[in-house]
């Protein structure tokens, strides 16, 4: 088996910025799906690029802009109509700090 | 006026606040006092399936800007998302960009000018970024002690420039200068309103020789600046001093305490996974959009300046004050258009006007002072109806209630005692309650100002000084005659 490329410890550092807790199971079997993929992806590495530019967009559109003009917004109703928590017409989030 | 060993670097945020409307959705960008939530559209809470588009006139403003800070603008640029879990942005992460990992940012290598005590500094801008402006969240008490948070995204999206410099201030007061020219120049290019809250904002990074460069965020105007880096050098020297080392840490300049605080956040980098924003196509600038912008720049408050001393002969320190501000430097012109007297004016408004405005904590905006009315104070004490001591008792009083200056002095029976009846009899007066100062006064001309100044107590101010000073000299005269008399007719008796 080749060298892996993302270590347990990237796993769950990943975890941990994206807020999931994983089990101790879950981290080994994640470890190895992710190197899997990594590697199906290595055969783009073959692919001669010498002399092309990045990709950035994949749409050969640029400068697409709105004038500077007020549109209707949404009621607070409709804003908040999905938050968990609300309290005089804020959302409510736990203290970050 | 370096400080010993200071290095600071500062990141600022500038809202384009003459936009209507939000950087990538048409949601009314004027916040400041609407009920939360109030301002917010699919595209800004990043709901599934919106789709952002950029607002062309911010992105003028920003070329503006940039160009106005002596910045290569770039030609090809992107926007990137730079992902975190805070809740002041719905999304989950804002869109911004990006000088790494293939990102360009809107403009590099500028740079600015500051002046203090005649020494020029040059201040290297390295890059401005286009980006969203986060919600507000509203903490109950301190931040680090609040139970939970609240949050209003009607600021969220709002059009920002990130100014970020090279760390090239070596004092607080440096870096304040520095805010307060930037403001002046955006205000000059009309992209930018500095008296509406929290519209100019910045993080600091600060470090002390043998130190740490610490973070310091939350510095809500130019004014905050001074005084939260002034607070963090005294914290790290002491600590220095005790021997302790200072750590690395991102602070949060707490200003009802005036301190900083620590803001115990993970030990780790933040990881913010930028990448290209696929939503958003690439913006290309062609030479002739940015000579088309360059062509619609107004005057900058440096060719202000020179204009302010060429045209009205101003020194150019004065100059300099008033083009500090543009507010300062349009009340100015509106006076002298009025009333053809720029020094005159500038004098005033230099010294008691700005005062009188540092004094109330207003800004020469908030106050109900207009240009009428000033030059009508000046002219009344032109024209011999007040004195200047009456003109600087009332000068509070028209800031306060932009009431007119001959309102008030006709209304508070402030006119200048120009009757010389009047006059010789309240000298005559003040002569009989001071005997002694009479008698000095005949010899020695310290004593004749002591009866001007007892006479003017008197009369509250409203003695025209000229009349007075030359009519006491007139009485002293009268009396040392009359002195001279008897003394004469003595030796015969």
């Amino acid at each position: 088996m080749k060298k892996p490329r993302i270590s347990r410890r990237e796993v769950e550092h990943i975890a941990w910025l994206a807020h999931i807790e994983l089990t101790e199971e879950e981290k080994t079997l994640f470890t190895e799906q992710l190197n899997e993929i990594l590697e199906y992806f290595r055969k783009i590495d073959s692919a001669d690029t010498e002399g092309v530019s990045p990709t950035y967009h994949v749409l050969d559109l640029v400068n697409v802009y709105r004038e500077d003009e007020v549109q209707e917004s949404l009621t607070r109703e409709e804003a908040l109509s999905n938050a968990p928590k609300k309290e005089r017409g804020f959302l409510k989030a736990p203290r970050i700090v | 006026m370096s400080v010993q060993g200071v290095i600071i670097g500062l990141e600022v945020h500038v809202q384009l606040t003459s936009l209507k409307t939000k950087l990538f959705c048409g949601c009314s960008s004027d916040y400041r006092g609407k009920e939360p939530n109030t301002l917010v559209c699919p595209v800004c809470l990043g709901l599934p399936g919106a789709l952002p588009v950029l607002n062309r006139k911010a992105l003028e403003y920003a070329v503006m800007a940039a160009l106005a800070l002596n910045c290569k603008v770039s030609k090809r640029m992107f926007f990137f998302r730079k992902n975190y879990f805070y809740p002041d942005m719905p999304k989950n992460f804002q869109i911004s960009q990006y000088d790494r990992a293939g990102g360009v940012p809107l403009a590099v290598n500028g740079y600015l000018t500051i002046e203090d005590q005649n020494r020029v500094k040059k201040i290297r801008i390295s890059r401005i970024h286009l980006e969203e402006d986060p919600g507000r969240l509203v903490h109950l008490g301190p931040i680090d002690q609040s139970p939970y948070t609240l949050v209003d995204y009607n600021r969220a999206g709002i059009a920002l420039l990130e100014v970020v410099t090279e760390p090239d201030f070596n004092s607080p007061k440096e870096a304040r200068l520095f805010l307060q020219k930037l403001r002046s120049i955006l205000e000059h290019l009309g992209v930018f309103d500095g008296s509406l809250e929290g519209a100019m904002r910045c993080d600091a990074n600060i470090s002390l020789e043998g130190g740490t460069r610490v973070e310091i965020k939350n510095i809500t105007s130019f004014k905050e600046v001074e005084r939260a880096l002034n607070f963090e050098i005294l914290r790290q020297r002491d600590l220095l001093e005790k021997g302790i080392s200072v750590k690395r840490e991102t602070r949060h300049w707490d200003e009802a305490r005036r301190i900083t605080v620590s803001l115990r956040t993970k030990e780790e980098e933040q990881d913010y996974r930028y990448f290209p924003e696929p939503d958003l196509v690439p913006i290309v600038l062609s030479e002739e959009f940015i000579k088309d912008v360059k062509r619609r720049m107004p005057e900058l408050p440096e060719a202000r300046m020179r204009r302010f001393m060429l045209s009205y002969g101003l020194p150019r320190y004065d100059a300099e004050v008033l083009v500090s501000s543009k507010d300062l430097a349009d009340f100015f012109e509106e006076c002298v258009k009025i009333y053809n007297k720029p020094k005159k004016i500038s004098n005033w408004m230099m010294s008691d006007l700005l005062r009188c405005l540092y004094e109330n904590n207003l800004e020469l905006k908030e106050s109900k002072i207009t240009p009428q009315s000033l030059v009508e104070m000046i002219q009344l004490i032109e024209e011999g109806t007040i004195s200047v001591k009456i003109a600087k008792k009332i000068l509070p009083t028209m800031i306060l209630t932009g009431r007119s200056p001959r309102e008030i002095v006709e209304s508070e029976g402030l006119t200048k005692i120009t009757s010389r009846k009047l006059l010789s009899e309240l000298i005559a007066t003040v002569f009989r309650e001071n005997p002694k100062a009479v008698r000095d006064a005949l010899t020695n001309e310290k004593a004749v100002h002591f009866l001007v100044g007892q006479l003017m107590k008197k009369t509250k101010g409203k003695a025209d000084p000229a009349l007075a000073n030359e009519m006491i000299k007139e009485m002293l005269e009268a009396v040392r005659r009359k002195e001279g008399s008897s003394k004469a007719s003595t030796p015969s008796q």
